[in-house]
């Protein structure tokens, strides 16, 4: 069922269950979040998205509040941007550096975004900062508490996403810290490091170290993206291959991929690197008369490929020789493969590695 | 699938048999673990207290390969009952008269001597499955890796046609593939039965369409299974080509597979890396990896989705696609001449009703799943929602069978195999991801600590464990994960190479390895 509401002067309709920001959002207004991911149950923490709403004495969180019929809201008056700037400022006070790289995280860049639009530059407030750094001498995930906001986004997306519950938050009011059970490291928790309070973070407290050892972090400019599906199991995620210079420096998971819904685990979110491992194969290789493998050019590699199969084709018969597909590599792969034996030998002597 | 992966979000129940999900397919669990906070009721039977296991709210802890008996008690309990859906029986299946009188005799009582699951647990699972709105069922090799296999999927679909828990949103029969592609390795036609979109090599109209469409005479019977290829190696197989497949680790029987592939006359290997199996090739060719190459991979859902370059190989490596092409130009096979995936693709495409509506552009955005019969159709996220492929479902009056090898004198302790979250397969990938090595540095064998005194073991120490086939040593690690008499190890590390000591049986249809079911025997080092 629809139903119609006001927004910034224009009647616009809405379904039932809808927040505020949600309407706005789909009708275009660039109202801003920290705390907000919309995987996530609403939480109403950074209250960066408060709206005039006619009829209520104090501006509203537009994230938690739901849309009711005939409602009237004004998404950016001077009252509310001015609300806004002070709430950034003091954010931004608290966190020792704003700018930081892209490689952090997916949303890595989110409050830096914001000071931007809002035209902070310094703050004239002073005071206490941010939690501290947690040393974690884990190989994923960076704790730099000194950037956290409490929006506790990844506390969320662990328990509401990832369902592992890791991470918790302990003390109160300014001293909150986002933390493990019993304040440990990350691998004595119920982590799984699947990476995804990386990517959902806003200011790249919690950070991909992987993807910031890769790379340079001096540069800030963004990696080029290239999207694809994760190379390990069945399921199918959508992955953002993230690269520079032609080397693969992270893995952003695809907030939009029909598998995953941004989701990815340890092995999508972190194992790419065996691509451009120095063990891969870069040359063909035969073997000598010497019963070694050697380096050679593809010419002869194929030429020897293709006599091994005819001699044995024509000594052996065609019932001799089989091929075996790959799981791994895309269809085309697998669709010439059995072209190669059924095309070639006119039999049905193909598999694929199913069986094992 | 028979169900899009959206739907584990949906069910009231969800029976998980055979399955390490928050292991092997985490992102899929994640959609489970949604479900249990919105209130549904998790049964899971697995033989060690896996993760699932932690988070179910009954577990059944089976003996390793008893899951046909499992089954057949709960169709047992479901029937006496009354919990089946008679209009669904009426109107979609066939046999069900047969099939009742044939479950009346395994009550779960009998269930709980082969299984060791208490028969109250058993009644409670059936109840709790056959009583559900939308009961699920997710599975994956715990099923299939036993000599038994086609009769524990039968079992399982059983007791989906019994309670009409198929066809429906939240409900469905749904195995978790393994590898990013194997669906689409099979859907292109790499199997021995089957041409491409799965057309049958026997049957007449399809072999018609072949020999015109490759313009060559094919064999009318089906080809020879991997397993059955590789036991003739020597004999009557004298050639391989393997494209990206490390046999020699991920296979069973290790020696029986490195003496087969060394008997054969000409192995070509196609890989990323020199793999053990590779090193044993006559001819090795570099392939392009994943992030180089330009394709279409196939999902566990059916989904058909891009994968895209985005860094070019190393070295001079080639598309596999290109190498092939390559092999059979030289060899003057006809209908080879490709410079770009997407004619390829096109070309399946055009050769396979499931694909029919498809093309590389229309996949651009990953929005089908197959059966796609015609251009302009949306695509098939939920099979069998009006009717099944061959008409009505089958009951199936499935006996239990005990394992290839039991527990004996000689090899008194059952060992199970399978993955870890942090590896994967023989770890030629995750093995040179940096920074894995911090999560799992090598193999161990889980051994339940009350067992560690009977077998003369210590936790932390090596033993030596032996099969009929062979013995390799490895570290123990007391764990509760196992269930006394019973350990666990992965074969993802060559130095632990735990495929010496499998390979004791193979499903008689499918062929696929029990490898999950080895009886070995434990001595301290």
């Amino acid at each position: 069922m629809t139903h119609k509401m006001k927004i910034d002067g224009v009647e616009v309709t809405f379904s039932e269950g809808e927040t505020i920001l949600e309407v706005a959002e789909r009708h275009e207004k660039d109202i801003p979040t920290l705390c907000y991911d919309p995987r996530l149950e609403p939480f109403g923490g950074c209250r960066l998205c408060i709206v005039e709403l006619e009829g209520a004495r104090n501006p509203v969180a537009s994230c938690t509040t739901k849309a009711t019929p005939g409602m009237v809201v004004r998404t950016a008056t001077d009252t509310i941007e001015a609300y806004r700037k002070t709430l950034l400022e003091m954010v931004v006070s608290e966190n020792r550096e704003v700018d930081v790289s892209p490689l952090r995280g997916y949303a890595s860049g989110e409050l830096a975004n914001l000071r931007d639009k809002y035209a902070i530059n310094g703050t004239h407030i002073t005071g206490a900062k941010s939690g501290t750094r947690k040393t974690d001498e884990n190989p994923f995930i960076l704790r730099d508490y000194e950037l956290c906001i409490s929006c506790y986004r990844c506390v969320r997306v662990c328990a509401e996403q990832e369902g592992d519950h890791a991470i918790n938050v302990m003390n109160r009011g300014f001293h909150t810290q986002i933390t493990t059970e019993f304040d440990g490291l990350l691998k004595d928790s119920a982590c799984t490091f699947c990476g995804q309070c990386i990517q959902t973070c806003p200011t790249g407290a919690l950070a991909d170290k992987k993807a910031l050892r890769a790379a340079d972090e001096v540069t800030n400019a963004m990696p080029d993206k290239t999207r694809t599906i994760c190379p390990y199991c069945g399921v199918g995620c959508s992955v953002d291959v993230l690269t520079k210079d032609d080397k693969i420096v992270g893995i952003h998971p695809a907030m939009d991929g029909p598998a995953n819904q941004g989701a990815l685990c340890v092995k999508g979110q972190f194992a790419y690197d065996f691509v451009q491992h120095p063990d891969r194969l870069k040359t063909p290789l035969i073997r000598g008369t010497d019963g070694e493998l050697h380096e050679t050019t593809w010419e002869e590699a194929l030429d020897r490929a293709a006599e091994g199969f005819q001699k044995v084709h024509t000594e052996q018969g065609r019932h001799s020789i089989y091929g075996i597909a790959s799981g791994r590599a895309p269809s085309e792969a697998a669709y010439l493969m059995q072209k190669f034996i059924r095309v070639g030998f006119g039999t049905n002597y193909i598999d694929n590695c199913s069986r094992a | 699938m028979s169900n899009p992966l959206v739907d584990m979000q949906k069910p009231d129940v969800i029976f998980c048999i055979g399955t390490n999900m928050t292991e092997c397919h985490p992102v899929a669990a994640t959609g489970l673990k949604k479900a249990i906070a919105r209130g549904a009721k998790l049964i899971v039977a697995d033989p060690r207290r896996i993760g699932l296991a932690e988070m179910s709210h009954l577990y059944l802890p089976l003996r390793v390969g008893s899951d046909t008996a499992l089954l057949l008690g709960m169709a047992h309990v479901i029937a006496r009952e009354g919990l089946i859906d008679e209009d669904f029986i009426e109107k979609r299946t066939t046999g069900f008269d047969e099939f009742f009188e044939h479950i009346s005799q395994w009550t779960p009582e009998w269930a709980e001597t082969i299984t060791g699951v208490p028969a109250k647990d058993i009644e409670t699972a059936a109840m709790w499955y056959g009583r559900a709105n939308k009961g699920a069922i997710y599975y994956t090799l715990g099923i299939t890796e036993h000599i038994c296999g086609v009769e524990n999927v039968q079992s399982l679909c059983n007791i989906a046609l019994m309670t009409g828990n198929i066809g429906r949103e939240g409900t469905g029969i749904n195995p978790m593939r393994g590898q990013n592609n194997i669906q689409g390795a099979g859907d292109s036609g790499a199997l021995p039965n089957n041409y491409p979109g799965f057309q049958s090599v026997t049957d007449p109209k399809y072999q018609a369409k072949f020999k015109t469409e490759y313009d060559r005479e094919i064999d009318l019977e089906k080809g020879i299974t991997k397993v059955t290829a590789l036991e003739l190696c020597g004999e009557t197989i004298h050639a391989m080509l393997i494209d990206g497949e490390n046999t020699l680790l991920s296979d069973p029987d290790r020696e029986h597979c490195e003496h087969a592939l060394r008997s054969l006359d000409h192995l070509v290997v196609v890989d990323l890396f020199l793999t053990e199996t590779a090193e044993l090739a006559d001819v090795v060719l570099p392939a392009t990896a994943w992030g180089e190459t330009d394709g279409v991979c196939t999902n566990t859902e059916r989904r058909i989705q891009r994968v895209r370059a985005a860094v070019p190989p190393p070295g001079v490596a080639k598309p596999d696609w290109w190498i092939i092409c390559q092999i059979a130009q030289r060899l003057g096979f006809k209908g080879f001449d490709f410079n770009e995936p997407k004619p390829i693709f096109n070309e399946l495409c055009r050769i396979s009703p499931i694909y029919a509506g498809l093309d590389w552009d229309r996949i651009e955005e990953g929005g089908y799943q197959w059966p796609v019969p015609y251009k302009g159709h949306p695509g098939t996220p939920m099979l069998h929602e009006e009717e099944f492929v061959n008409g009505r479902g089958i009951f199936s009056n499935v006996h239990y069978r005990d394992p290839a090898e039991t527990i004996s004198d000689a090899f008194p302790v059952w060992l199970t195999t399978g993955r870890r979250l942090a590896s994967y397969h023989t770890r030629t990938q995750t093995g040179r991801a940096e920074g894995i090595d911090y999560l799992l540095p090598e193999e161990s064998l889980e051994v339940n600590p009350d067992d560690l005194e009977r077998w003369e073991l210590t936790d932390g120490e090596w033993c030596k464990m032996s099969s009929a086939r062979g013995s390799i040593n490895i570290k123990v690690k007391a764990t509760n994960r196992s269930p006394r008499g019973t350990v666990f190890a992965s074969f993802s590390f060559a130095d632990v190479p735990v495929n010496l000591l499998t390979g004791s049986g193979y499903d008689p249809v499918t062929h696929t390895a029990e490898l999950k079911v080895c009886p070995v025997r434990l001595e301290p080092l």
